[in-house]
């Protein structure tokens, strides 16, 4: 065991991963022998050589183009979108090609492909590098959304994506890059794609949610359980698709339940949550589900996101709306 | 005493320059004469009579699939006559390990690249079996996005190069799709890497109604490979002699580790741009066709070879007879093709185990078709 952030969580997986398969590659713009700009890459080239890392000129198209000819040549591309909210340059190669491949060649030809990307609020980026567009890729069918929390599930769910035969977003908040470490296994393991994890167990009230939200919500437990409310706080971790078992057992038994995104409401995947839950177990709920979502504008200016950003307050606020319904 | 006028940059007299430096390329003229000695391909007696009787087949293809679509047996055609030395003999530039990379005009080049004719059709009609590339035919169904194609080919390419395969990614846009940005992508990506890739722009001349000259203010569309700094030449798509010879020393070059080319062939569809609707009459000229008629790649090509003794009516016969006795054939087997069922497309949708969504549908819809 090692104590790691997640940004070292997740170079270990990509170490390892080169390291057990060589058809995995990892590029990008400045991931080579910069080692990337959040330093997710360091020292990967120097250690596994510029045929396997390597850089890209400056086109997101070009690179999602890379991966899906790379992946006819029967290699597993593991490509970095610089950030996230330049998803809307590559948006064809990945929901347009990448997540239809297996689809429109009748299985001939599938995508292996993983796309790591930075996203999330709170660090003050400039515009376009925060913005949290996983419901773009989530509303494309035959491609998965991964969104870890913790050190230990980015090395785990990476090192599943990477050996998944499907496309898969990875998609890795900047505020958690090293805000905490936490005890990793420095040998391989594996988390399953589209399995949550109850990070909090409780009994009054399910929180669903991910990402930086994760954190916020176990801060609200944690108040709230001085109040004596009981919050079970389930990361879903993958978000697409989502881990109806978890949710609805833990549903069963709380008969309350919010979501809580960092994203819009009218974004995220917080709606679908929500559908799925009204429409599995409408009888067992005490309550509405209710969303803690950012409002519907644009992303904030740098220094606004303090009052634009969900927060453990909003949390709390909705919570008990729910817990006193 | 006036000062000495300093010597001025002209960027007008720089990109006349350059323009010049696009002379269209071409060693059969329209009577079938060969008007450039040095560059002649030298293809074998043999290899001229196949390249003949695939162009051939190719324009009798194109009677059948626009008759056929009439008909409603078929979906989706864009039709190809005009066409046959740009597709066919670029093609026929190509070993079997080459990755073509077609647009959606371009399914002449994968029938002789391995797909069966029957999934050809099935994909007209909008069936998944015509997407399913028989193993071992380095094919990808024709792409619909156009440029998308082309920052693919660099990804084959690129995996080509990493491999050591001594292969080429052949691609194929319009002159419509040069002004993409993915366009400009994918030919810069396979130069900065020096990867073995060909790209050609097929100039048919209109991109649907849109004439070239309002997708860009560029002389040629050839030239367009200066901003990645890879060799491009353009040929003369009308004559399938210049076409092979271009497309084969651009593979030559590429496998030789000397990176991509563009090859811009100047060329003409005569068809609709594609039978679902549209009607050339409204923004073509009966003169233009019959002006680019005369440079019928057929007629030269037929002119040439019998002058040579290799080809005559008879053979020609046998070839059309050939051609249609195949056609109908294949349309009987993509008949035979069984109708699609939901519970397909949901099998198709991963490598992997599918998820709970997929699963839950799966069962409901075997249950409603099990009915």
């Amino acid at each position: 065991m090692a104590q790691m952030t997640m940004i070292q969580a997740i170079t270990d997986a990509m170490r390892t991963e080169l390291k057990n398969d060589e058809n995995v590659l990892v590029f990008g713009e400045d991931v080579g022998n910069n080692g990337g700009v959040f330093r997710a890459t360091e020292g990967l080239q120097k250690e596994f050589g510029e045929e396997r890392v390597f850089d890209t000129p400056l086109a997101e198209s070009g690179i999602g183009g890379l991966a899906i000819g790379l992946a006819f040549t029967g290699f597993r591309p593991i490509m970095e979108i610089q950030f996230f909210g330049f998803i809307y340059e590559v948006i064809d190669s990945v929901s347009g090609q990448l997540a239809r491949m297996n689809f429109r060649s009748a299985g001939r030809f599938n995508a292996p492909v993983t796309i790591r990307s930075p996203f999330g609020g709170g660090v003050a980026t400039p515009e376009m590098h925060a913005d949290s567009l996983e419901n773009l890729v989530a509303s494309q069918p035959g491609i998965k959304v991964v969104i870890p929390s913790t050190p230990y599930d980015a090395k785990g769910l990476l090192i599943s994506a990477i050996r998944d035969e499907d496309p898969v977003v990875f998609l890795e908040h900047m505020k958690l890059y090293r805000s905490f470490r936490q005890e990793v296994p420095e040998e391989e393991y594996t988390i399953p794609l589209g399995k949550a994890d109850i990070k909090r167990e409780g009994k009054d009230l399910s929180v669903i949610t991910y990402g930086a939200m994760v954190h916020e919500s176990l801060k609200a437990a944690e108040a709230l359980e001085k109040e004596g409310y009981s919050l079970e706080v389930i990361d879903l971790r993958t978000v697409q698709p989502i881990d109806i078992e978890t949710i609805l057992a833990s549903v069963e038994k709380t008969n309350r339940a919010i979501v809580v995104q960092e994203a819009q409401k009218q974004a995220g995947i917080a709606a679908n949550v929500v559908a799925e839950i009204t429409e599995r177990a409408i009888l067992n709920l005490e309550a509405p589900v209710l969303r803690v979502t950012a409002p519907d504008t644009v992303y904030p200016f740098a220094q606004g996101e303090n009052v634009w950003l969900p927060d453990v307050n909003d949390i709390i606020e909705t919570a008990k709306k729910v817990l006193t319904f | 005493m006036a000062a000495k006028k300093a010597k001025q940059f002209d960027p007008i007299e720089t990109l006349h320059a350059i323009e010049e430096k696009f002379e269209m390329f071409q060693i059969l003229d329209e009577d079938g004469e060969i008007v450039n000695k040095e560059a002649d391909p030298q293809l074998s007696d043999e290899k001229l009579v196949e390249l003949m009787t695939r162009m051939v087949y190719t324009r009798i293809l194109d009677q059948r699939s626009i008759s056929l679509n009439r008909q409603g047996r078929l979906g989706f055609y864009a039709p190809t006559a005009g066409q046959e030395a740009s597709q066919i003999a670029s093609h026929f530039a190509m070993e079997k390990e080459d990755f073509i990379l077609p647009g959606y005009r371009d399914v002449p080049q994968m029938l002789f690249h391995g797909l069966p004719l029957s999934m050809a059709f099935l994909w007209s009609r909008g069936h998944f079996q015509g997407g399913r590339i028989p193993d071992g035919v380095n094919l990808f169904p024709p792409q619909i996005i156009i440029g998308a194609q082309y920052i693919q080919a660099a990804g084959i390419a690129l995996g080509f190069q990493k491999r050591g395969t001594k292969a080429v990614a052949l691609t194929y846009t319009g002159d419509g799709g040069t002004s993409q940005g993915d366009f400009y992508e994918g030919i810069n990506f396979a130069g900065a890497y020096r990867s073995p890739a060909v790209f050609i722009v097929q100039n048919n001349q209109y991109a649907i109604s849109t004439p070239r000259e309002l997708q860009t203010a560029a002389k040629t569309l050839a030239q367009k490979g200066i901003a990645a700094g890879i060799p491009s030449i353009l040929v003369d798509g009308m004559d399938p002699l210049a076409v092979y010879a271009v497309t084969r020393d651009a593979r030559e070059r590429a496998i030789n580790g000397d990176g991509p080319t563009l090859i811009e062939t100047l060329c003409y569809r005569y068809g609709p741009h594609t039978m679902a609707g549209d009607d050339p009459t409204r923004y073509r000229t009966s003169d233009t066709d019959s002006e680019w008629e005369k440079r019928d790649p057929l007629i030269r090509f037929r002119k040439y070879l019998e002058a040579k003794g290799l080809w005559n009516e008879e053979k020609e016969n046998e070839v059309i007879e050939r051609a249609k006795e195949e056609i109908k054939e294949a349309i009987k087997e993509a008949d035979a093709a069984p109708k699609q069922k939901v519970s397909d497309f949901i099998k198709i949708m991963h490598r992997g185990e599918l998820p709970y969504n997929l699963q839950e549908q799966l069962e409901i819809y075997t249950e409603k078709e099990s009915k």
